[in-house]
């Protein structure tokens, strides 16, 4: 499709304006969409302006909507219209910094897709300083049309660094299951819902994907054999392994950052045990000895410590104990439920679900500070929390109207989104390590 | 289809043939005709009591074997005394019928975490998992598994769909 690059702007727009009013009464397109639902005001937002590139009418989707949208889901810019600069510039040496400051811009990004060898393109983007009235930097990506998207992430994922000093998260891929009627299906799609691709279909149910920290695999529990089974499915070969089918149930596979061991819960013992496994199968190894149930393990970011969910002192609350096994040390305190726990990859902060006079919401707690809980999230049936690389946003589910949807939230709170598909169930987001 | 009918048929003629008595289940007349006296026990004397010979898969149509789901309290994991009469048709149907491998299958209400549900499901199966061992049923022939909040009978958002979401089901896989 070719747009223009002035009706691409207003479609956009356009689109997410009409998305929150209308969300109730319309049918959404079948193509997720991330839609702002609200926006914290207690942080100020860098304004960013992104022209229009300038030949990026070749491409099949366009640089420029794509990195606004990517910003614009950052939780630390916002965009500011960039709509009416004519002409449109496309050198450093061609920007009005007097104009571009009234328009409110701290930052502006620009640039041109011009023809390279072999039927490819080349984009190039120069990044301007405002305020400070220079160039903050300059890059440029050679690709191949069907890439247009990635590469549009990619220049995102470099003014978010540059400015920010931290990587973005634009080129990263999710997975969650999408129920349509009786169909499940394990979805692979890029952070922001687009490009959706199913990587399994099946008439049971899928929970619990979990990303291998390489980004080429997936571990999750299938029904298919009509009881819970732990697989490892390599998702561009399309190779899958069960890797755990112990007498009972098998579930809540977690990947040790090393990708050889997978963390599983398994019942042989006549409860709900963490055990460690081969991640290409094998004899499991014991990790806890409870009373109670103990489920939902995931690995710290070195490998040292697993937390979990476990009953064990009565109602749930998360745990950890070392990578080995042995004696664990409780570590949520604040209610009478708090689970499936979920470390940034940063190591610093837990995220979880707690849940409050019967609502369940996204929380966090410093790990370093040892300190206080804090609710993330306002909405109340919220499940499945996942750091996006950076740690700085939050991937979870949440229910609106009966259905499932995946939500967005900040990691200090301030910034929640939320991501629509037409017409589906969806559940279990996990969001995979940081692309290549 | 027709295989199947075959194969029940051929197994109705076995059972009907065979001398021990483990697949006859008394039948009680509709018409409500006067139950044997107790002086009547004599070889030539009384009321003839009319016994159907029934294959196991019919066996299982019938009574309490007929129900499969034990109905579970919120945060319970407790086995009621209204659900022993269940339990108890299905370890007297298993002892008689060791070559059956039974499934429990665990299932919660739809609110928390579904891997915790899945845990949660897992104690509700393994509830009736030890009733049926306790009652003498074998370990071999015996799996407790969970569906967790994944299968729900009814597809509700309130107490009373809850409660029925929170049970134990019986499954007797088809071979």
């Amino acid at each position: 499709m070719i747009q223009s690059p002035h009706y691409s702007t207003i479609m956009l727009r356009n689109f997410i304006k009409l998305s929150i009013a209308l969300l109730a009464l319309m049918h959404l397109p079948a193509q997720a969409q991330m839609t702002i639902t609200f926006s914290g005001s207690g942080r100020d937002l860098i304004p960013i302006a992104i022209t229009s590139f300038p030949g990026e009418a070749a491409l099949p989707v366009g640089l420029a909507q794509v990195v606004r949208s990517d910003l614009e889901h950052s939780g630390v810019f916002k965009i500011v219209d960039a709509s009416a600069a004519a002409p449109v510039p496309t050198e450093a040496g061609q920007v009005n910094f007097a104009d571009w400051k009234g328009r409110g811009a701290a930052y502006l990004a620009l640039g041109s897709v011009t023809p390279a060898a072999d039927g490819k393109l080349t984009a190039r983007v120069h990044l301007m300083n405002i305020d400070g009235q220079g160039e903050k930097g300059a890059f440029a990506f050679t690709l191949a049309p069907a890439l247009a998207r990635v590469t549009a992430h990619k220049i995102a994922d470099e003014i978010y660094e540059r400015i920010t000093g931290v990587k973005g998260f634009f080129n990263t891929k999710i997975a969650y299951v999408k129920k349509s009627g009786a169909r499940y299906d394990l979805i692979v799609a890029d952070y922001d819902g687009q490009n959706e691709q199913s990587a399994l279909t099946s008439r049971e149910p899928i929970i619990s994907p979990e990303w291998s920290p390489d980004g080429s695999k997936l571990a999750y529990v299938s029904f298919e054999n009509r009881k819970p089974q732990v697989w490892v499915h390599e998702i561009y070969t399309s190779r899958r392994t069960l890797v755990s089918n112990s007498k009972g149930s098998n579930s809540a596979p977690a990947w040790a950052p090393d990708s050889r061991t997978l963390a599983v819960t398994l019942t042989v013992s006549g409860q709900s045990q963490l055990y460690a496994i081969p991640s290409g199968g094998g004899e499991p190894r014991r990790l806890t000895s409870s009373s109670g149930i103990d489920t939902e393990p995931t690995y710290s970011p070195d490998g040292a410590s697993i937390y979990f969910t476990s009953d064990r002192g009565g109602g749930p609350q998360i745990y950890r104990i070392s990578a080995a096994g042995g004696d664990a040390k409780r570590v949520t305190f604040s209610g009478t439920y708090n689970v499936s726990p979920k470390v940034s990859p940063d190591g610093k902060t837990l995220a979880y679900v707690s849940r409050e006079g019967g609502q369940f919401r996204v929380a966090i707690l410093d790990l370093a500070a040892g300190g206080q809980e804090q609710k993330l999230t306002d909405t109340d049936k919220d499940e499945s929390p996942s750091f996006a690389p950076n740690s700085k946003m939050i991937l979870y589910a949440t229910n609106v109207g009966g259905r499932g949807v995946l939500a967005m939230v900040s990691s200090d709170g301030q910034i929640k989104q939320r991501l629509s598909v037409g017409g589906a169930d969806i559940r279990e987001p996990a969001w995979g390590p940081q692309g290549k | 289809m027709k295989r199947l009918a075959l194969l029940l048929a051929c197994t109705a003629i076995l059972a009907a043939c065979s001398s021990t008595p483990k697949n006859q289940v008394p039948i009680t007349e509709a018409g409500g005709g006067a139950p044997p006296s107790s002086g009547n026990t004599g070889p030539s004397t009384g009321n003839i009591q009319q016994v159907q010979a029934m294959t196991p898969d019919e066996e299982l149509m019938q009574g309490q074997l007929a129900k499969r789901s034990i109905y579970f309290d919120l945060d319970s994991f407790v086995v009621k005394e209204e659900f022993r009469p269940i339990v108890e048709a299905h370890s007297a149907f298993m002892k008689r019928n060791q070559g059956r491998k039974v499934m429990i299958e665990g299932n919660t209400d739809e609110r928390g975490s579904r891997e915790y549900n899945l845990a949660l499901g897992q104690k509700r199966a393994e509830a009736v998992k030890s009733m049926l061992r306790v009652m003498g049923v074998g370990e071999t022939q015996l799996e407790a598994v969970s569906y967790g909040e994944e299968r729900p009978k009814s597809t509700g958002h309130d107490e009373s769909a809850w409660a029925e979401n929170r049970r134990a089901d019986i499954v007797y896989p088809i071979k």
